[in-house]
């Protein structure tokens, strides 16, 4: 009981730290690199929806983000639309791109759902980049808007917006606490242990599939039109592979399939590609291995890391914890979220 | 009709450079069931360590590309040793992500130590020969013999000798394998040497004609991916004619449909075959 006030005041805490984040620099180049990397944590959480707690690897995921960013642009710039209803049409837009995509894609599985998902990946950058009359193509789009002021609230200043990103990466939290605790999230889990067994105890994992590769989607859009909104200027380049392997960085580094790893890992590499500025260019000579060797010895990131650590720690302490009673080793597995599994590959 | 034929043939030198990129691929996928995304990289190192020997070492250009071979063959062991050897009872998604972690290291170590330039590949065959009044390069030529031969070695290899025999044995069934005395950790590394190898090939043959850069396997490893869905993931005769296809479709594509949009020819195959039948083309009953 006492470890759910920790954790409790734990999220208190960092959402204060959030809040009060503006306030204690006046250097704005800190906000708006953190308020970039709330908006990666929004299309990490998708990913991480997906390929976490479904087991299926969307590499499709910067197509998604750049539709996204794309379609807010598009509906600012060349519909000159309201920014309001602009965002909601391009949620609209990527979830309804993402129903159709997912209906067929999500008949594949695994490895071939990658590759699938790769090429679409590959074909969304392709049509935009070769899109000229549309997209803009190389040149990008430029003078996107920042969102309209609701009454008095308005969002021209970098800590304003800071602002707006944090509301919808708290929604994108409470949303995904919310899923990964209830039934369907148990379902998600169950999926990605066994398709196979899944289906018998009745799950339609069909539909259940769809459902999070839209939302997983829904979430990749939203950080796209986030990300189109805040830096003003998009380009084809941010439907690239090399986006996707950005997002798959940071859900690896923090953690796959747990519910607080996408913060870790993308707050930990943002800022650490911030340190090593120079360095940028050549960032995967470091990020490249420590993937490797992260989903050799540590397959669930620094959070399933310290997770596995507590509790490892908690049974030394108590050793008849386990035969006590069920209750408390029920506690521990709610705690990791999900019991690492060892699966046996196929073939 | 001088058009279509010139177009066949690029779609034949093409081709044999998918072909032989994808029969790594798929090899591989035939004995761990892996999706080497960092195939394309080893297909990118080829290109450079040939570049290298020749400019920086002055070697022939055929001794830069046996070297290359050996160089990149072992990097594929080393790979297999350190990442997929101990990955290769955990969840299918971890080797994809592994994968996906060579494949950026070797790109950023690629800029970091030769530079994100375009740089190109001088070749001892860059004349210009005629032929049934077909204007041809020699290293386009040169490109597609030396393809058929490295298919026919390989064919050789699986086929009449013992090692061979093992790969293909393992492919088959790796449980059967074992029970019959097959050392599958080392057929496991001789597949990747071979693959590895074939890539090094691809890659210093299409060299001349195209550019060397770090980013040079992104399209082709993706194309071979296509043609092993194609063929049939681990299916050897599957990898050729699906190389060949795709070369053909790709040259003819680019000239009576749009130049721009000839890469996307390869990727909406894929994505109609897998639509019609999400388990690939060919693909053996119950196979993944």
């Amino acid at each position: 009981m006492t470890n759910v006030l920790k954790q409790r005041n734990v999220v208190i805490i960092l959402i204060l730290f959030a809040l009060a984040f503006p306030m204690m620099t006046s250097n704005t180049y800190m906000i708006h690199v953190m308020t970039l990397s709330f908006i990666w944590m929004i299309g990490v959480y998708g990913l991480n929806l997906l390929a976490g707690y479904t087991g299926y690897l969307s590499l499709a995921h910067a197509g998604f983000f750049a539709i996204g960013a794309y379609s807010l642009g598009l509906l600012t710039v060349k519909a000159q639309m309201n920014f309001w209803l602009a965002l909601v049409l391009a949620l609209v837009i990527t979830c309804s791109i993402g129903l159709v995509v997912g209906a067929i894609a999500l008949r594949t599985k695994e490895h071939f759902f990658a590759i699938y998902t790769l090429c679409l990946g590959y074909i969304i950058y392709l049509v935009i980049d070769k899109w000229d009359s549309l997209t803009e193509g190389v040149r990008g789009l430029i003078g996107i808007p920042a969102p309209a002021p609701i009454g008095p609230i308005t969002f021209e200043t970098e800590k304003a917006h800071y602002y707006f990103v944090l509301f919808f990466l708290l929604l994108v939290v409470l949303i995904m606490y919310r899923i990964v605790h209830s039934l369907s999230g148990r379902t998600y889990i169950a999926i990605r242990n066994s398709e196979d067994l899944a289906q018998t105890i009745g799950i339609s994992t069909k539909t259940n599939k769809l459902t999070v590769f839209v939302l997983s989607t829904f979430f990749a859009g939203l950080s796209g039109a986030l990300y189109a909104s805040f830096v003003r200027f998009i380009g084809p380049d941010i439907g690239s592979t090399n986006i996707v392997f950005d997002l798959l960085t940071y859900l690896l580094v923090g953690g796959i399939g747990t519910l607080s790893g996408p913060i870790v890992g993308t707050l930990l590499i943002v800022w650490l590609s911030q340190l090593l500025q120079d360095f940028q260019q050549y960032r995967m000579l470091i990020f490249g291995p420590a993937l490797t060797l992260l989903i050799i010895f540590a397959p669930r990131g620094i959070v399933g890391a310290v997770a596995t650590w507590n509790m490892n720690r908690k049974l030394k302490k108590y050793p008849n914890n386990q035969a006590r009673s069920g209750r408390s080793r029920n506690d521990s597995l709610v705690k990791s979220e999900i019991v690492p599994e060892k699966q046996v590959k196929e073939g | 009709m001088e058009i279509l034929i010139q177009q066949l043939f690029n779609g034949l030198t093409i081709g044999s450079v998918y072909a032989l990129v994808a029969l790594g691929l798929t090899l591989v996928y035939g004995i761990l069931h892996i999706p080497n995304f960092a195939h394309g990289a080893l297909y990118m190192m080829g290109g450079y360590i040939t570049l290298t020997m020749m400019t920086r070492f002055g070697l022939h250009y055929w001794l830069a590309i046996f070297v290359s071979i050996i160089v990149v063959g072992l990097l594929g062991v080393l790979m297999e040793r350190f990442v997929f050897h101990p990955l290769r009872e955990a969840p299918p998604i971890h080797d994809k992500i592994a994968a996906i972690g060579i494949l950026l290291f070797l790109e950023a170590f690629a800029q970091f130590y030769w530079g994100a330039e375009y740089q190109s590949m001088p070749t001892p065959y860059g004349q210009i020969v005629e032929v049934f009044g077909l204007t041809l390069t020699m290293q386009r030529i040169l490109i597609v013999v030396a393809a058929v031969v490295v298919m026919f070695i390989l064919y050789l290899f699986l086929k009449k000798t013992f090692t061979g025999a093992t790969i293909i044995a393992m492919s088959q069934n790796r449980e059967g394998a074992n029970l019959v005395g097959i050392n599958t950790n080392k057929v496991a590394m001789l597949t990747f040497m071979i693959s590895g190898g074939l890539a090094a090939i691809a890659s210093s043959l299409s060299a001349p004609i195209n550019l060397v850069f770090p980013g040079m396997g992104h399209l082709v490893i993706l194309k071979a991916f296509v043609i092993i869905i194609l063929g049939g993931m681990g299916s050897i005769p599957g990898a050729i004619v699906g190389g060949y296809i795709v070369g053909f479709s790709e040259s003819l594509g680019a000239t009576y449909i749009s130049n721009d949009y000839k890469d996307i020819i390869a990727f909406l195959f894929l994505v109609l075959i897998l639509t019609v039948k999400p388990t690939g083309l060919f693909s053996k009953g119950g196979s993944h």
